[in-house]
């Protein structure tokens, strides 16, 4: 165990930074091999050189990083909530005076130079919610502390939708898991997950289907409680007859979405099983079941009512883009498409480094930002992937751990906070290029090109990194 | 310090445990054990070939071909495929400008590095061989096939139309089009752009790197066919309407042709026009900037679009009215007094249809007098007022002051006065019959455009009803024209005053002291009315008149006019005589006639 009295140099948590060395390293690399090709043909058309730029960045993000590590952790928590309000003053200024990009009206120009203030509103989002939750009597179970950390959420959630910039603003719901490691019932969580499983699912699977499925998954749970052997048996071969045949359904339709619908599918059932397991102790699991099915139908009818009936036609094209259920190849679907290509050529040692076809000849659009794991992919096939989900897994939970052991509340949450929003970044980012997730345009961190993204996220970690080495002190 | 979940950080690193695991699963089955995605990312690119189908093609009413199609090429790039290369032997073989196509090929590449663009159009098939065996050496450059205009019979350009690029606002108005896209701008090719454009197919072709093609992306899964565009079958007839050209080159006016029973428009002539072959390719650009800078206005529909007041031609719409109203029957005389208003020297009509016979302004000055003033109020304003109100609905009612439904864009309203109208002109109770009395014969306020009276003589052909006049015959693949052209129009005036008007219009032309005996044809019984439209100022009369033959069971109505010709018997009559002939005898007969016409050129 560290010794308070050790020096500095040495409370450092090396393991994380040179975590962090490595991943901006191999991200470096990659925008490299992905951008070289950029602008080659004829000087003619000579494009900026994205991967000088990216060079730059990262110098700077080193700077940001050390600059950080000498300002005293106290600073973050008694400026959080300024902090806060003023990343939020600048979304609205951003609206007003920004550029579209992509249809987002998300960037600043500073002279030649692109900022993106959304980035930064995560970190200063984290300082807040941290600051909330480790004031004096602070309980996360009572409906009016709940609501304070709503408040917090929603504002810069509202404000960025505003922007158009949708993938960031879904970012701000990974929250969820920081508030249930500070005590959320397990029903926020449930009813959370219900939700996005429920809403994904109206949108791609036919609703007589969807409701026949989830009627049969309740029924079976009621059979199930009923501790009626028989009734089990004939619940679980029903069940099992209906996932075959959506199963030979997805085969005859040959949609790309069919492994998806079952996933999600599956997904549906074992989350339905798992909440009845949870809450049988203490409830009556029949009316649990009832009461989750009953409102379950609600919810898919008034998703569809409100996709269909309200939504005008851009945006119901642009939720179904975002589903990956656009038909165009050009557009998100073909992405998706190009993506699994380039990732499954790669193969398991890779092309190479700068040996990539697919990324280097342009066929992955965006390749340097949101679909650099492409080139990794490709490059350094599965041995590259393992590295980067190892890297990513290795600093997420070396981030819990390190959440864990501070002694007060703000550093335990602001901790937690970094950890959920990386992970979040990561889950979808990865989970897009490979074709798990929806399209949602959102940075791979340390990996995609771009300041931004780089520098908020350095100063997101780097800041935690501080707050670790004064953990022996009481920071309130 | 609160730390009261310790258990929990197990289902929060779980859950991130979880989703790296599911996501190495499905690396390591998308990368090492499915063998298809690096068999599929050695042929994959994202080439997308558009197939322009070959634009519906328009008949006349035989079957002749009016337009047609013939293949052009254009050169297209795809920046991203750019390589250095030699560009003065590119422009040598397509004899285009060095600093040109380096400026199109900077748009291309601004427009979007993946996506291809035209940047050459138009290239003649000489050029394109010789291109052809050379393209091997220009990587990022290919060829596209379309289809371009072409009008074999060089007639109707102001009815046809013409084809031109899109604009912005088009795309805007329309997703299908797509930047250098073409679509009708004007005429038919405008009206029924949606059946004649047909569907653009769309390919994704797989391409190596080395841009050989590999077939289709995904079997063909997001390919559309294309679909080739739909023949339109249009009601002119092509002999008829060159003939109706030919009378009038080197002269301003319009001549419209319509078969009355069913409003199908045989002819329309709009003179000075121009060879619509003039307007398509490369030399389009130029030839339209000097046909819209022509003082003669060739591009100007004047059949559609010039608003003249009707003259002499309107005393036959009076006369109806009258009649209906019942305040003149057919025996009603005037004796020509020249101190109400001016008349040229004929003697006393006895009856109507002498009056319009000899055209006498007095004449139809007592019959408008009648209409406007029945004396249903002792004030002679309000009088006027209800008098113009009833006159009002029943001149619309034979499609005046309003737009015809033809099928044919940019048609103008020409003007029937209201009691509105006079109010906000004179103020209310400020004018009466004998402020508007020059209306009676066809001057003053009321204006209308040549197909209107053309229309007009279809309706008295037909006694009192008419189509709304038309282009289309018959679409490829719609059961039947819009309704609209198959409902009869009904006027608000009864068919058995038609008859005596149309005894008035056949005394016009046959009998001795007609004003329009040069619109006789031989061995038809023509019925007209000349009318002669007064210009304000300098210029010349024009020179109008319009027809329907035969009397019984007419199969033409027409109208003539000829811009600033003098008098309507002049010119307008032998121009109607002679079309009404060509159309029911298919040959020419009045020879010294046809000179006349021929040898007269204002311009
Ligand atoms: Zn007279």
């Amino acid at each position: 165990m560290a010794n308070p009295r050790t020096s500095f140099i040495a409370r450092l948590d090396w393991l994380t930074i040179i975590l962090f060395l490595v991943m901006v390293g191999f991200g470096w690399m990659n925008v490299f091999a992905s951008s070289r090709n950029e602008g080659t043909p004829g000087s003619l058309f000579d494009a900026s050189q994205r991967f000088s730029k990216q060079f730059y960045f990262i110098i700077a993000a080193l700077v940001i990083a050390i600059a950080t590590l000498t300002i005293d952790g106290k600073v973050w928590s008694f400026f959080s909530f300024p902090i806060y309000a003023v990343t939020l003053l600048i979304l609205p200024i951003t609206i007003l005076i920004g550029k579209e990009i992509n249809g987002a009206r998300a960037w600043i120009f500073i002279g030649s130079f692109t900022l993106q203030p959304a980035e930064f509103t995560k970190f200063a989002t984290a300082l807040a919610i941290a600051k909330l939750l480790s004031t004096y009597n602070f309980v996360v179970q009572k409906p009016r502390n709940l609501m304070q950390v709503g408040a917090l959420l929603g504002i810069p959630m509202v404000l960025i939708l505003l922007q158009k910039d949708t993938g960031t603003a879904l970012v701000f719901l990974v929250f969820v898991l920081v508030l249930f490691r500070e005590g959320l019932s397990w029903v926020f969580l449930f009813v959370a997950a219900l939700a996005i499983l429920l809403f994904v699912l109206t949108m791609l699977v036919p609703i007589p289907i969807l409701l026949g499925v989830i009627s049969m998954i309740a029924l079976g749970l009621t059979w199930l409680y009923q501790r009626n052997l028989k009734f089990f048996y004939i619940g679980f071969l029903s069940l099992g007859g209906l996932f075959g045949l959506a199963f030979l359904g997805s085969k005859f339709l040959g949609s790309d979405w069919s492994l998806s619908r079952l996933f999600f599918l599956a997904a549906f059932l074992a989350f339905m099983i798992w909440l009845t397991i949870i809450l049988r102790k203490r409830h009556n699991p029949l009316l649990i079941i009832l009461l989750t099915w009953f409102g379950a139908i609600i919810f898919i009818f008034s998703v569809d009512f409100v996709f269909h009936q309200v939504l005008q036609e851009h945006m119901q094209s642009r939720i179904n883009n975002i589903l990956g259920l656009e038909s165009d190849p050009l557009g998100k679907g073909y992405n998706l498409n190009q993506s699994k290509i380039a990732i499954g050529s790669g193969g398991f040692f890779g092309k190479g480094f700068m040996q990539g076809t697919q990324t280097s000849l342009n066929f992955v659009p965006e390749q340097s930002t949101d679909f650099i794991f492409c080139t990794v992919g490709e490059e350094w096939g599965f041995m590259g992937s393992l590295l980067v989900l190892g890297l990513f897994s290795g600093l997420i939970i070396r981030l819990i751990y390190l959440a864990e052991r501070q002694r007060s509340t703000f550093s335990r949450v602001y901790g937690y906070s970094v950890a959920s929003i990386i992970f979040f970044h990561f889950a979808i980012n990865i989970g897009m290029t490979i074709g798990i997730v929806p399209v949602i345009g959102i940075p791979l961190p340390f990996f995609s090109s771009g300041g931004s993204s780089l520098w908020a996220f350095t100063l997101m970690l780097f800041i935690f990194l501080r707050l670790d080495t004064d953990r022996y002190q009481i920071v309130s | 310090m609160q730390n009261s979940n310790p258990n929990r950080k197990y289902v929060v690193g779980g859950i991130v445990l979880a989703v790296t695991l599911i996501y190495l699963l499905r690396l390591f089955y998308i990368q090492v054990i499915d063998k298809s995605y690096q068999l599929s990312s050695k042929n994959n690119s994202q080439l997308r070939v558009v197939e322009y189908p070959g634009r519906g093609m328009i008949f006349d009413r035989y079957g002749k071909a009016l337009v047609s199609f013939e293949a052009v090429y254009d050169l297209l790039v795809l920046p991203q495929q750019l390589k250095p290369f030699d560009t003065l032997e590119l422009c040598r073989i397509l004899s285009v400008d060095p600093i040109e196509l380096r400026e199109s090929i900077k748009k291309a590449h601004d427009y979007s590095r993946y996506r291809q663009s035209a940047i050459v159009r138009q290239i003649t098939p000489e050029q394109i061989a010789a291109l052809n065996e050379k393209l091997y050496k220009y990587p990022g450059f290919s060829i596209q096939i379309r289809t371009q205009r072409k009008y074999p019979q060089s007639i109707a350009p102001h009815v046809l139309g013409y084809v031109g690029e899109v604009n912005q606002s088009d795309i805007n108005a329309d997703s299908y089009y797509q930047g250098g896209d073409y679509i009708g701008k004007s005429g038919l090719e405008s009206e029924y752009e949606q059946y004649l454009r047909g569907r653009k197919g769309i390919r994704y072709m797989l391409v190596d790197v080395h841009n050989r093609l590999q077939g289709s992306f995904e079997n063909g899964r997001y390919d559309t066919i294309a679909e080739p565009g739909r023949k339109l079958t249009t009601t002119i007839d092509a002999g008829l309407q060159e003939y109706g050209e030919k009378l009038l080159a080197h002269k301003k006016g319009s001549i419209v042709a319509i078969e009355p029973s069913t409003g199908e428009i045989l002819a329309m002539v709009s003179s000075p026009g121009y060879d619509p072959n003039e307007l398509v390719g490369r030399i389009r650009g130029k030839n339209f900037e000097r046909l819209l800078n022509d003082s003669l206005n060739p591009l100007f529909n004047r059949a559609t679009m010039s608003r003249y007041s009707p003259g002499s031609i309107f005393k036959t719409i009076q006369a109806l009215i009258a009649l209906q109203e019942g305040v003149i029957d057919e025996f009603y005389s005037v004796d020509c007094n020249k101190s109400i208003i001016g008349c040229h020297n004929h003697p006393n009509a006895h009856g109507l249809r002498e009056g319009i016979m000899y055209s006498c302004n007095p004449y139809f000055y007592n019959v408008f007098r009648r209409i406007i003033l029945q004396g249903k109020s002792t004030s002679v304003f309000k009088d006027s007022q209800i008098g113009l109100k009833t006159w009002y609905q029943m001149v619309c009612s034979f499609g005046l002051g309003q737009v015809l439904g033809t099928d044919l864009p940019g048609i103008k309203p020409g003007l029937i006065p209201d009691v509105a109208f006079y109010d906000k002109m004179h103020g209310v109770n400020r004018w009466a019959f004998s402020t508007i009395y020059s209306n009676s014969i066809g001057q003053g306020e009321v204006e209308t455009v040549p197909i209107q009276i053309a229309n007009l003589a279809a309706i008295i052909a037909n006694r009192g009803t008419y189509f709304i006049p038309h282009f289309v015959k018959s679409i490829e693949g719609v059961d039947s024209i819009p309704e609209k052209f198959r409902v009869p129009m009904h006027t608000a005036v009864d068919t058995k005053y038609f008859d005596i008007v149309a005894d008035g219009m056949q005394m016009v032309v046959n009998s001795q002291g007609g004003t329009g005996s040069r619109a006789q044809v031989p061995g038809v019984i023509v019925c007209g009315k000349t009318g002669t439209v007064q210009n304000s100022g300098r210029k010349e009369d024009h020179s109008g008149f319009f027809a329907f033959a035969p009397k019984d069971r007419p199969r033409i109505a027409i109208v003539a006019y000829v811009e600033n010709s003098g008098a309507g018997g002049v010119y307008a009559a032998p121009i109607a005589s002679l079309m009404i002939e060509k159309y029911l005898n298919g040959t020419i007969t009045q020879t010294d006639k046809e000179l006349s016409i021929l040898e007269y050129k204002q311009f």
